[in-house]
C-alpha cells in the first residue's frame, strides 16, 4: 500500500514537472514559431532586430561557446582529476580547494561579467570581443564542471582502483580505461550543464562581448550573444517580443542539438570502453 | 593493444600540458593581435558606448553610416549613461552616449543632441482615470492615495511602479514631481521601459511612467495601455518636437575633445535629416530640420 | 618487470604534476576574481564603515544609505523558498528516470529536463513577468512578488538538482541493487533505505549547486520579484535580492554607491560560503555506504 503511494507519488511529481515545463515551452513555441524561417537563421538583423534574422549573433554566440569549452575543458577536466584521483580526500588543501570552488560556482554571473570586463577587456587588453566572453564564460563554468566530474569520479568504486592496483596497471591507463569512462555520464551531465548555463547567460556577456550584432570577422571582434540579444529585444527594443521569442526558440533548439550529440557521444564511450571490460 | 595503450598513456599526459599551453598561446597570442589590429585600423574604427536607451539607435545610425563610408567600423556597446560619460572622458569610447543633459560636474565635455525623448504617466486601459494633476501623482507616489476610488477610478488597490536608482528618466520624474526618491513608497522597481509597460499592461491597478514614444506604440499596436496628459499637455511626438511637453530629456552624443575627423563627421551624420527615419523608428523625436 | 613498474610510476608522476599545474590555473584565475571584488569594494569596507550595511536605514545610495539588510533577507527567502520546492520535485523526478519510468518515457523525460537546463534567464523571466505574474495579481496586487520569484527561481534550478541526482544515482554499482533485491526489500524501502543514502553525497552536491544558482540568479529575478527595498514578511511581498540590485544600478552607480555594490557582490560570496561550508559538514560527516 505503501509502495504504491510512493509510485504515485513519484509519477506524479514527474507530471507536475512535465506539465510546467510544457507550458513554459509551448509559450516559447507558441509566440516564436510565426518568426522562425530559414531567412531568420541566415540573415543579419535590421530595424534593432525586430526584422531580418539573426544569423551573426548565432554564429557569435557560437563562436563565444567554442573559445569557453576549448578552454574549460582540458583545465575542468584536468583539476577534477587531479582532485579526485591524486589527492588525499581528507587534506587540508584538498578540502579547501573544494571549498573556493563551490564558492566559485556561486558568484553572481554579474559579478563575473564585471571581473571580465576589467580583467580581461581592460587589464589584457582585448577590448569587447569574443575572445573576451569566452573567457569568462570559461571562468563561470570551471567551478561547476570540476565539482561534477570530480563526483562522478568518486561515485567509481574503489574496488576497481584496487583492482587495478593489484595488477600493476598505472593510475593513468586505469583513468582512461576504467574510470573515465565509467563517470562519462556524470561528466557529460556536468558538461551539459555548464554549457546550458554558458548559453542562457546575459550578464557576463553583455560586459565582455559586447553588443555588435555585426558578423564577427575575427575572435577580437564585438559579437552579440543569443541571450544578450534576446533580453535587449524584451526590456529594451520597442516591439522586439516576437523576435525575443522567436530567438529564444532558435536557442532552445540549439542546446537540444547540443544536449543530444554529447549524450550520443558519451554513451559510445561508455559502450565501448565497458564491453571490452566485461 | 599494447600499442593503443602506450599512445593513449602519451596522449594523456601530454594532454593537460597542452591544455595549459592552448591557453597561454590564444591569451599571448590574442593580446599581441588585437594590439596590431588596433593599430593598423586605429582612424576607422569607432566605440561608442553608454545609455542602453540610445544604443539600439546608435546601431543603426552606425550601420548606416558604415553602408556610406566602407572601411569604416562602428562598434556600439550598453551600459548606461554614467558609464557612457565615464567612458568617454578617460578615453575608453570615443563617443559617450547619454540619456540626460550633462551635470554641472561634467561641464568639462562636449555634448551633441541626436534626439529628443518625452517621458509620461501611462495606466491601463481597463483603468477608466482620464487624467492626474501633479499633486494627484504626488499622493499616488508618495504613499498617500492607495487606492484608485479616491482619484475618481474604481476600488481597485494602486501599483506604483517606480524607476530603480540612477536611472535618468527617474531623475527627471522625482524633479518634475519635486520629491526625493526616498519619498516614494513603490510596489514594484523596474529597470527598463519595456519592462514597465509589461508591467503596467499585466495589471488593471498600476501607474507608471515611460517613455512617451515606446508607450505611444505600444498602445497603438494593441497592447492594454494608454497614455495620459502632463500638466494638461498631451503626450504625443508633436508636444515633445515643440518642446511644448513639460517632460522631455535630450538624448546625447558626449565626447572629451572636440569633435574632428571621422567622429565629427558621425556626430554630424547622426544630427542630419538622413537618419530621420532611424529615429522615428525608434519612436524617438527628431530635431533637424528638413531642408526646404 | 622492475622496469615497467618504474615506467608506469613516471608517467604517473608526469600525469600528476600536469594535473596539479591545471589545477593551479583554475585556482588562480579563481583568486584573481576575489582579489578584484575586494579592490573594487575597498572603499566601503576600509575602517570598519561596513557596519552601515547592517545599521543604515534603507537602501538610497544617492542620500548615502547603504543599507543591504532586508536585500540579504529577500535573497535568503527567494532561495530556500525555491529550494524547498525544487527539492522533492526535483529528486523525485531523478528517482521516476532511474527506476520507475518505462524506457520510452524516461529518454525523452530526461532530455526535456536537460533542455530545461540550458534555457536563458530572460525567457524565465519573460514568461514569468507576462504569464505568472498577472496570474498571481489576480489573487493579490502587485502581482511581482516573493511568490513570482519562488516559482521561476524553483522551475530554474529543479534541472540541476535532477540531472546531478540521476547521475549520482546512475553511478551507484549494481551489486547495491543486487544486494537489496536478494534482501526481498520492496522497491520503495530500496529508494528510500538503500540507494538515496548512497547516493547522498552527489545528491548533496546537486542541491548545492542549485541553491548557489537560486542565489546567484540576477535576470529572471529582477523581472519577476518587484525590485522593492524591504525585509519580506509575506508571500505577496514585492522584494529586491542582492543581485538584482547589482544588475539594476552598476551601470548607473559611481563612488561609494557603485563600491557598496560590489560589496554585495562580496556579501554574495560569504553566504554562498556559509552554504558550501555546511553542505561540506554534512557530506564528510556521510560514508559513502560502499567505502
Amino acid at each position: 500500500m505503501i509502495d504504491r503511494c510512493f509510485t504515485f507519488i513519484i509519477w506524479l511529481t514527474a507530471g507536475i514537472v512535465f506539465l510546467a515545463f510544457g507550458w513554459l515551452i509551448s509559450e516559447v513555441v507558441v509566440q516564436g514559431v510565426g518568426k522562425l524561417s530559414w531567412s531568420f537563421l541566415t540573415d543579419e538583423p535590421a530595424r534593432s532586430g525586430r526584422e531580418g534574422g539573426i544569423y551573426p549573433i548565432i554564429v557569435s554566440t557560437l563562436l563565444i561557446l567554442g573559445t569557453a569549452l576549448v578552454i574549460v575543458i582540458p583545465l575542468g577536466l584536468g583539476s577534477a582529476i587531479w582532485l579526485a584521483e591524486f589527492t588525499k580526500k581528507s587534506s587540508k588543501r584538498v578540502q579547501s580547494t573544494r571549498l573556493i570552488l563551490d564558492v566559485l560556482a556561486g558568484v553572481p554571473s554579474i559579478v563575473f561579467g564585471l571581473f571580465g570586463y576589467a580583467f580581461f577587456c581592460g587589464f589584457l587588453d582585448l577590448g569587447f570581443s569574443i575572445l573576451s566572453g569566452g573567457l569568462t564564460l570559461a571562468c563561470m563554468m570551471l567551478p561547476i564542471l570540476i565539482r561534477t566530474t570530480e563526483a562522478g569520479l568518486t561515485a567509481v568504486p574503489n574496488d576497481w582502483r584496487r583492482a587495478g592496483a593489484a595488477l600493476g596497471v598505472s593510475r593513468t591507463t586505469l583513468l582512461w580505461q576504467v574510470l573515465l569512462p565509467y563517470a562519462s555520464p556524470a561528466i557529460t551531465a556536468g558538461l551539459l550543464l555548464s554549457i546550458g548555463r554558458a548559453t542562457a547567460e546575459t550578464a557576463a556577456l553583455i560586459f565582455t562581448s559586447g553588443y555588435v550584432d555585426r558578423m564577427p570577422e575575427s575572435l577580437n571582434d564585438s559579437g552579440r550573444a543569443l541571450a544578450v540579444h534576446i533580453y535587449d529585444l524584451s526590456m529594451n527594443v520597442v516591439g522586439g517580443d516576437k523576435a525575443a521569442y522567436g530567438s529564444a526558440l532558435v536557442l532552445i533548439i540549439m542546446v537540444v542539438i547540443i544536449n543530444l550529440s554529447a549524450n550520443a557521444l558519451s554513451e559510445f564511450w561508455l559502450e565501448k570502453k565497458i564491453n571490452r571490460l566485461q | 593493444m599494447r600499442l593503443f595503450s602506450l599512445f593513449v598513456k602519451v596522449t594523456t599526459a601530454i594532454g593537460g600540458s597542452v591544455g595549459v599551453a592552448t591557453f597561454l598561446v590564444m591569451l599571448s597570442g590574442a593580446t599581441t593581435f588585437h594590439a596590431t589590429t588596433l593599430h593598423a585600423k586605429e582612424n576607422t574604427r569607432l566605440v561608442l558606448t553608454g545609455s542602453s536607451t540610445v544604443a539600439p539607435l546608435a546601431l543603426e545610425m552606425a550601420k548606416r553610416f558604415e553602408k556610406s563610408h566602407p572601411g569604416v567600423r562602428i562598434d556600439v556597446q550598453t551600459g548606461g549613461s554614467s558609464r557612457g560619460v565615464a567612458d568617454a572622458r578617460a578615453g575608453r569610447a570615443d563617443i559617450g552616449m547619454a540619456s540626460r543633459s550633462l551635470k554641472q560636474s561634467e561641464s568639462d565635455l562636449f555634448s551633441y543632441t541626436i534626439a529628443l525623448d518625452g517621458i509620461t504617466i501611462i495606466l491601463n486601459k481597463d483603468n477608466p482615470v482620464k487624467t492626474l494633476s501633479n499633486d494627484q501623482i504626488r499622493n499616488i507616489y508618495t504613499g498617500n492615495i492607495k487606492n484608485w476610488n479616491q482619484v475618481g477610478g474604481r476600488d481597485t488597490r494602486i501599483t506604483v511602479v517606480n524607476k530603480a536608482e540612477g536611472r535618468s528618466t527617474l531623475e527627471l520624474f522625482l524633479h518634475h514631481l519635486a520629491l526625493k526618491n526616498s519619498d516614494i513608497k513603490a510596489s514594484v522597481v523596474i529597470g527598463d521601459n519595456q519592462q514597465g509597460i509589461k508591467t503596467v499592461s499585466g495589471n488593471p491597478g498600476a501607474i507608471g511612467y515611460v517613455s512617451v514614444g515606446a508607450a505611444e506604440f505600444e498602445a497603438d499596436y494593441g497592447t492594454p495601455i494608454k497614455l495620459l496628459p502632463m500638466g494638461g499637455v498631451d503626450a504625443t511626438v508633436e508636444t515633445i518636437k515643440h518642446r511644448r511637453f513639460p517632460l522631455s530629456r535630450p538624448l546625447n552624443f558626449i565626447t572629451k575633445q572636440k569633435p574632428h575627423g571621422m567622429i565629427e563627421k558621425f556626430i554630424l551624420f547622426a544630427q542630419s535629416t538622413v537618419v530621420n527615419d532611424l529615429i522615428e523608428e525608434q519612436y524617438f523625436v527628431s530635431l533637424a530640420v528638413p531642408l526646404k | 618487470m622492475n622496469k615497467s613498474v618504474s615506467q608506469t610510476k613516471d608517467i604517473d608522476w608526469w600525469f600528476g604534476m600536469a594535473l596539479s599545474l591545471l589545477m593551479g590555473v583554475a585556482a588562480l584565475l579563481l583568486l584573481l576574481i576575489i582579489v578584484f571584488l575586494t579592490n573594487e569594494a575597498w572603499p566601503v569596507l576600509q575602517g570598519g564603515s561596513w557596519a552601515q550595511f547592517f545599521n543604515a536605514d534603507g537602501w538610497y545610495p544617492l542620500e548615502n544609505k547603504l543599507g543591504l539588510l532586508p536585500m540579504l533577507w529577500a535573497t535568503l527567502a527567494v532561495s530556500f523558498g525555491a529550494l524547498i520546492l525544487a527539492l522533492p520535485l526535483g529528486l523525485g523526478s531523478a528517482i521516476f528516470i532511474e527506476y520507475y519510468a518505462p524506457k520510452f518515457i524516461g529518454k525523452p523525460f530526461s532530455s526535456v529536463v536537460t533542455l530545461l537546463a540550458g534555457i536563458p534567464s530572460v525567457v524565465f523571466g519573460l514568461w514569468g513577468l507576462t504569464k505568472l505574474v498577472p496570474l498571481i495579481n489576480n489573487i493579490h496586487p502587485p502581482g511581482a512578488s516573493l511568490l513570482a520569484a519562488v516559482l521561476v527561481l524553483a522551475l530554474m534550478i529543479l534541472p540541476t538538482i535532477t540531472l546531478t541526482s540521476r547521475s549520482a544515482l546512475s553511478s551507484l554499482p549494481s551489486h547495491l541493487l543486487q544486494n537489496s533485491a536478494a534482501l526481498a526489500l520492496s522497491k520503495k524501502s530500496m529508494i528510500i533505505g538503500v540507494l538515496i543514502p548512497s547516493a547522498l553525497r552527489g545528491i548533496i552536491g546537486g542541491v548545492l549547486l542549485a541553491l548557489v544558482r537560486a542565489v546567484g540568479e540576477t535576470m529572471a529575478v529582477l523581472m519577476v520579484a518587484g525590485n522593492v527595498v524591504q525585509t519580506p514578511t509575506g508571500l505577496f511581498d514585492p522584494v529586491r535580492v542582492l543581485t538584482a540590485n547589482i544588475a539594476l544600478e552598476m551601470a548607473y552607480a559611481t563612488d561609494n554607491h557603485r563600491a557598496a555594490l560590489f560589496a554585495s557582490g562580496l556579501l554574495l560570496m560569504i553566504l554562498v560560503f556559509c552554504v558550501a561550508w555546511i553542505a561540506s559538514r554534512l557530506s564528510s560527516g556521510e560514508t559513502n555506504g560502499y567505502d
